[in-house]
């Protein structure tokens, strides 16, 4: 299978890169690793008549804390979330998540900030994000914007970047101490989308009460869902088995799955709720000191 | 649609190409090249038999435009004997068995090659884990991991 004809720019730098986005709008698409956008255009499920790939520029993939949040550069490789020790030792839900990205081959080319803009939702990280309150960076012609990532996913495929923007940075919050995270998927075989994903973050006040959850769907509706109702449920509570089964309950309720070749709406509805309770159960032991 | 100059080194050789935008890698790799032992399987992502080393990591060729190669080093299965010896991986894969039809193998040899470089003495579930981007519609993979086990020690 071969993509539809197409031009292919090389942008060197941003700006550059920016420019070529805002001459062709619509009909450009950002090549990151290409591992979405590539099979999709093989497929001609897209056809778009620009391509700009922005893997010649410099300066887009490091993981480091920064002012008080955790930075990810937009074309981190998923492989180098994996293998990072910041991210084993101190963001383990990003690790959790990054490990059942597709494969290991595609994680070789695959980035954070593909997974994210592509808007897909079954991809994993949205429901990651989501869980630990991330921000992303948009840059554009005016500079760059940051986005709170519950307002960045409008629709199926759709993301709140203009044509003309990137997704250059992801910035997390760095958690306070007694914090801990998890992600748990259920697919059928490595590389496979999600049956069902969920994502769980929490901080851990002195009495051993909930301050903080967050907790993130994937492949549960049109977009990546966030479980408020499950989050708020949380707060001030012990996070004990009944707690946490019923928390899992009413991120279950909030998620609206779509029947496929991976199971019915109930059946997936039902993941949801047993995958919410496992990422919560894990993300409570992590803040408890667990690894 | 402009046509492009590319220089890519494929198992240590430079080689120029104007090529279109849309050539896959893989493509530019059996059809320019005639490199065949690139197989192409699923042609979608998922079997791993187009597995290429891309400035030393493993990738996939059926994935990845010839464009985006340019000024970079591929490795393919033809790379791996040097001075008409089969690299250690090879052999494994001869003394365990770790091939039936050999659709898969080229992927196979290149994933575990890249694995023994940066792990030189990985468990099985390392192993296992590694390899579960290449796909043996065989199923064959006990005598693969017995395969990469082989060569580990042989490289050590």
């Amino acid at each position: 299978m071969i993509p539809a004809p197409f031009d292919y720019h090389a942008p060197k730098t941003l700006s550059e890169a920016i420019e070529l986005l805002g001459r062709y709008g619509e009909e450009a698409k950002v090549l990151s690793g290409g591992q979405s956008l590539l099979p999709l255009m093989k497929l001609r499920l897209g056809s778009p008549g620009h391509v700009v790939d922005i893997g010649r520029i410099p300066d887009l993939e490091y993981i480091r804390e920064e002012g008080g949040y955790l930075k990810i550069g937009g074309r981190t490789r998923e492989a180098a979330l994996e293998t990072s020790d910041l991210i084993r030792s101190k963001y383990p839900i990003l690790a959790d998540t990054a490990a059942v990205i597709a494969d290991p081959i595609v994680r070789n080319l695959a980035t954070v900030g593909g997974n994210l803009a592509h808007g897909d939702p079954a991809n994993d990280h949205p429901a990651t994000m989501l869980a630990l309150g991330a921000e992303v960076v948009a840059t554009g012609p005016k500079g760059a914007r940051t986005i709170p990532i519950g307002k960045f996913f409008t629709g199926l495929f759709s993301t709140a970047l203009a044509p003309d923007e990137i997704l250059t940075e992801i910035r997390i919050p760095v958690p306070p101490a007694r914090s801990g995270g998890a992600y748990r998927k259920l697919e059928r075989k490595v590389g496979d989308f999600a049956t069902a994903a969920a994502a769980a973050q929490v901080t851990l006040g002195a009495s051993g009460a909930i301050e903080r959850a967050g907790i993130g769907l994937t492949a549960a509706g049109p977009v990546p869902i966030e479980a408020t109702e499950a989050e708020r449920y949380l707060l001030g509570k012990k996070g004990d088995a009944a707690t946490v089964a019923e928390a899992a309950r009413l991120a279950a309720a909030s998620a609206a799955p779509t029947a496929d070749r991976r199971g019915s709406v109930e059946y997936k509805r039902q993941m949801a709720r047993v995958l919410t309770a496992r990422a919560l159960k894990k993300a409570i032991a992590r803040a408890e000191g667990e690894a | 649609m402009a046509k492009h100059g590319i220089r890519v080194t494929v198992n240590g050789t430079a080689h120029e190409a104007e090529v279109e935008s849309r050539l896959l890698l893989v493509h530019l790799l059996r059809e320019r090249l005639r490199l065949t032992g690139t197989h192409i399987g699923c042609d979608t992502t998922h079997c791993g038999a187009c597995t290429v080393l891309l400035d030393g990591h493993p990738v996939k060729s059926c994935t990845v435009l010839a464009v985006q190669a340019d000024g970079r080093d591929v490795t393919t299965v033809e790379g791996l004997e040097q001075d008409g010896k089969l690299h250690a991986i090879q052999d494994g894969f001869i003394q365990e068995h770790g091939l039936q039809c050999g659709f898969c193998t080229p992927g196979m040899l290149m994933t575990s090659c890249a694995l023994l470089k940066s792990n030189p003495s990985p468990s099985e579930a390392e192993i296992r884990a590694a390899i579960s981007g290449n796909l043996c519609r065989c199923t064959g993979y006990v005598n693969i991991v017995k395969s990469v086990q082989y060569a580990a020690e042989r490289l050590r």
